[in-house]
């Protein structure tokens, strides 16, 4: 017997899938120098989409039979998912239009990954789970070589395209050994309920299915020894993609991994913990030194998404048997992933202006920006300042809020674990201070003013005034965090 | 809202708002974005001012509190206030940017841009006076580290030829130490019950035994490494010289003048009270860096041929007197090491104003191409610079004199209720005394080869014009405030009695 669906619960999705259709038909029929049509159309989809998720704000829904939950866990990285859609649609405007892509295909593609990053914090099933992560990277791998006739953008979008083939095999396979283990269980929660009880003859199995799992969406998030790829591909996309890449898909690999490792594998932390602990230290530390190097804006932000994947993985190898202490670094994780959003949203924003000027983006090309463009100088240089989580902007809280857990709930793991981030945090200045650096102190090779798109400059306004905001009244994003819970099954214990 | 607890706060962020102000002023208005400059350090020195002579100095405890609920989510609060140790520093710290902003009016070094300049200096102005007052560890480290990126653009941006390695020397430095210092609050957070980051609660906290020894050995090394590199301490003190040297002249006042302090303070303010037993162990240690910064820094100072390189590394040395009072644990010592705060920040900065003109007249720093004959050249330049120098080296009526004679003085009988070792600190004290003459060597054959001798040919032509009047308006404050503290040292006194005293209490003395 079919069941009713909750149309309302999966409305965010159901609006967003129509706009996809939309554009795809619309685009063939219209006249090529009115393509640029397709964004406009495909914002007002992603707007719609936002209403219909705040209608879902505080309610407890589920669809196709729990496989499909909203919750406020769920509603938060929706509205956040949907933001970036937002900015990355303004930033693609122009660069899209001008760069001779062809343009309804752009966009089709751009929404069908948001549309996977809005059905990943909903996914409480491997296999929805697993659609979800597709469904992002799938377009992600086209529109990472989108730019045809660069060599770097093809060899960008290949690696790109063979490492997430891969690393989605890995996973699956990971996922089908947990399928056999647990009794033909899907469920995340059922998954945690059949571990817990497991036959200690099948643990050793178990944790190698948890290990592959983690694997593959380690190549998602980009976390060392899995983070080669991004530099190139992030370098060799559109700068748009880029910003997607390196927040839409980072953050909904990070919402999979959330959900994962704090309901489904939750009980076997003492095997997983290490491992996290190794990934975050790992990452965070690979990243920075690299990003030391790195003579290109773009590649020296890809490492800096590194870094800071690593910081966001700290968190996970807090995990205790105590759900009160999960709470606090679920908290943590959540709070860092939306700020880290805002801050690097804003940093890609200036980017993209100064790449229709210099499209080598090397980080010379900065020079004399605070001559030029004073108001991309200033907010780059509070990104930037953000990133590398020093006063006055929000990112200060973000790693305050990350110290906080590992201090209180780490034990002596969580202080070196501290410890280790601290150091890594002041290594960063010294490439997060290049770029500043080069728009200050040094005087700009050609004088000629820097045309900023209304769109990217509304981007740069923005996540200026709410990295500041969120420094100095970050009581409301910390609330934000701490209700970002998932339904359902407490953490842990 | 009234004026008793919304003082602090207004006059705390008055700058702040100031710098917004002119970040929205078009940008060809120089004058007026100079004149605004002048206008709102003029007010909060007014308001600071206000305060000043509105506190009751008789009365224990702090004055002027505002305490509010800031941030839930780890127990922060807005917690303001002022005490008899905060206030020499605070009104000093309006006092200084005031004269700055004046200076600015006229010189402006190169590439211009006064709009970026004048705002970047009132927002250190915030975070420098913030530093003084708040009263919470998390407020106290935003303040700390707001410093941090406005000091940076100026070195940065307006510095001499060597200005990026500087700056961004200056910065790394600085945030490695503060990191450090922001994990130790943490953990004194995580270890009070209840959680808290109130100076005040944790000092009643720490009073009560809560905690243990072992704790605050290593928290109190953590913090100190942050209050270290910021004072510097030897040997943490490398930054200083380039940061000095590659300074302007409004970037060297400001940093010599007060940011040091700020690292003293944290000792005075934070450390102390806070992990007293520790303290007690780490005096020892503390007092024998100090004794070592002050004769290395002589000697440094001695090997100079850089004019600004010479007050930088003096700078070192009179911090190492500062830090050696507070060392000895003692009411004398501590008192001395605040009135070495408040004097050295007039003192230094000043001589960091004569360097700048110096400089702005043969734009050159070297020693050797001065090449001696200032005064016969610009008499009151050079007599105004051999005053403020031989202030500097400490001589008996002038501001520099008290806080190093009692540092000294203090060593003679540190606290041997708290089992430091008289024989250790007499051995720091003579040290001490040889930096003294080693001190006064230096700054006498600085003046010989600067002031005195004859006037070089090549100088002999050119047009050296002698102390403008926009220079003595910015001066004369300090100039003054040398003599007044040299002979009215209860200007000072009169402030810190009080909250030394209980400070003291807290080591049962």
């Amino acid at each position: 017997m079919p069941q009713p669906v909750d149309l309302h619960a999966i409305a965010p999705e159901a609006i967003l899938g129509v706009t996809i259709l939309v554009v795809l038909v619309v685009d063939a029929f219209l006249p090529a120098r009115r393509r640029w049509l397709a964004m406009p159309l495909s914002m007002l989809g992603v707007l719609a989409a936002l209403v219909a998720t705040l209608t879902l704000l505080g309610q407890e829904r589920e669809a196709f039979g729990g496989h499909l939950v909203v919750d406020r866990f769920a509603v938060t990285f929706k509205l956040f998912f949907l933001g970036v859609a937002i900015v990355v649609l303004a930033l693609s405007l122009r660069y899209v239009r001008e760069g001779r892509f062809y343009q309804g295909e752009y966009y089709f593609l751009l929404l069908t990954s948001f549309l996977g990053c809005l059905l990943m914090p909903s996914a409480r099933d491997l296999l929805m789970l697993f659609i979800a992560l597709e469904l992002v990277s799938a377009p992600g791998f086209l529109m990472a070589a989108f730019r045809k006739g660069d060599v770097r953008s093809n060899e960008g979008g290949l690696k790109f395209f063979l490492i997430g083939v891969l690393s989605a095999a890995v996973m699956l396979y990971g996922m089908s050994l947990l399928y056999g283990l647990t009794g033909g269980r899907t469920g995340l929660a059922e998954i945690a309920g059949a571990l817990r009880d497991l036959d200690p003859d099948h643990l050793l199995l178990a944790d190698a299915a948890i290990l592959f799992v983690v694997v593959g969406l380690a190549f998602k998030v980009s976390a060392f020894p899995f983070q080669f790829w991004a530099p190139d591909t992030y370098e060799g996309a559109p700068v748009p993609v880029a910003a997607f890449l390196a927040v839409a898909s980072k953050a909904a690999g990070f919402a999979g991994l959330l959900q994962l490792m704090f309901v489904a594998f939750v009980d076997r932390h003492e095997f997983w913990v290490p491992i996290f602990a190794f990934l975050s230290i790992g990452t965070m530390t690979i990243g920075n030194l690299v990003a030391l190097k790195q003579r290109q804006a773009v590649r020296l932000l890809a490492y800096s998404g590194i870094a800071q994947a690593g910081y966001m993985l700290l968190p996970f190898a807090l995990v205790t048997d105590d759900p009160g202490s999960n709470q606090v670094a679920f908290s943590a994780a959540v709070a860092y992933i939306v700020i880290y959003g805002v801050m690097n949203l804003g940093a890609f924003a200036v980017v993209t202006a100064v790449a229709r000027r210099s499209p080598q983006l090397l980080i010379e090309d900065f020079a004399g920006l605070g001559r030029v463009a004073p108001m991309l100088a200033v907010g780059m240089t509070l990104f930037m300042v953000s990133l590398a989580g020093a006063p006055p902007a929000g990112g200060f809280w973000a790693k305050v809020l990350i110290f906080r857990a590992a201090i209180e709930r780490g034990g002596e793991l969580g202080v070196w674990l501290a410890v280790a981030m601290l150091l890594n945090s002041v290594v960063s200045i010294y490439y997060y201070l290049l770029i500043p650096r080069q728009m200050l102190f040094r005087e700009p090779e050609r004088d000629e003013p820097l045309r900023t798109p209304a769109g990217v400059g509304a981007v740069v306004a923005l996540a200026t005034v709410a990295v500041l905001a969120i420094f100095v009244l970050p009581n409301p994003f910390a609330r934000l965090a701490e209700l970002a819970v998932l339904a359902g099954p407490s953490l842990g214990g | 809202m009234t004026w008793e607890n919304s003082a602090i706060t207004i006059t705390t962020l008055l700058p702040l708002v100031g710098a917004l102000v002119i970040a929205l002023v078009p940008k060809g208005q120089d004058r007026l974005i100079r004149g605004l400059g002048v206008a709102v350090t003029g007010v909060a020195l007014v308001l600071a001012a206000a305060i000043a002579v509105g506190f009751d100095y008789a009365a224990p405890g702090l004055q002027y509190v505002l305490d509010v609920r800031w941030i839930d989510a780890i127990d922060a609060r807005y917690h303001v206030g002022i005490d008899g140790i905060s206030m020499p520093l605070y009104v000093l710290t309006f006092l200084l940017s005031f004269l700055c902003a004046i200076y600015t009016w006229r010189y402006l070094p190169s590439p211009g841009r006064p709009k970026a300049f004048v705002a970047l200096m009132l927002l250190l102005e915030t975070g420098m006076a913030g530093t003084f007052v708040a009263f919470d560890l998390i407020l106290f480290f935003v303040f700390w580290e707001l410093v941090l990126v406005p000091m940076y653009f100026l070195i940065g941006i307006w510095g001499s030829d060597n200005r990026e390695y500087a700056a961004i020397k200056f910065f790394l430095f600085t945030l490695f130490g503060s990191i450090f210092m922001l994990l130790g609050f943490l953990a004194m957070y995580f270890r009070s019950e209840p959680h808290t980051f109130d100076i005040l609660e944790l000092q009643a906290f720490a009073q009560a035994g809560g905690f243990s020894r072992g704790f605050q050995v290593v928290v109190f090394g953590a913090v100190a490494l942050g209050l270290a590199v910021k004072v510097p301490m030897w040997p943490l003190h490398t930054w200083l010289p380039d940061a000095h040297t590659e300074a302007p002249t409004i970037g060297s006042v400001l940093l010599a003048g007060i940011m040091l302090k700020m690292g003293t303070y944290g000792f005075v303010r934070i450390a102390l009270p806070l992990l007293p037993d520790a303290a007690s162990a780490y005096a020892p240690w503390i007092g024998l860096l100090a004794a070592i910064a002050i004769v290395y820094a002589a000697l440094a100072c001695l090997a100079q041929r850089d004019l600004k390189r010479l007050i930088a590394f003096s700078s070192v040395g009179h911090m190492g007197f500062v830090m050696l009072g507070i060392a000895t644990m003692t009411e004398i010592g501590i008192q001395a090491a605040i009135f070495g705060m408040v004097a050295h920040g007039v003192i230094t900065g000043m001589l960091f104003f004569c360097v700048g003109s110096i400089y702005d007249r043969y734009h050159t720093r070297q020693i050797a191409e001065i090449g001696g004959g200032m005064l016969q050249k610009m008499p009151k330049l050079g007599s105004t610079f051999a005053y403020v120098a031989i202030a500097s080296l400490g001589l008996p009526g002038l501001a520099g004199f008290w806080g190093e004679v009692m540092a000294l003085l203090a060593s003679f009988r540190p606290n041997e209720t708290l089992g430091l070792d008289p024989g250790l600190f007499r051995v720091f004290m003579v040290m001490g005394g040889i930096g003294t003459i080693l001190t006064a060597g230096y700054f006498l054959w600085m003046l010989q080869r600067v002031n005195m001798g004859v006037l070089p040919d090549r100088w002999r032509e050119a047009p050296l014009a002698d102390t403008l009047a926009i220079e003595w308006v910015s001066w004369t404050p300090l100039l003054a405030l040398i003599l007044v503290l040299g002979l009215y040292p209860r200007l000072v006194f009169g402030m810190t009695d009080e909250p030394v005293a209980a400070l003291m209490s807290l080591f049962g003395g």
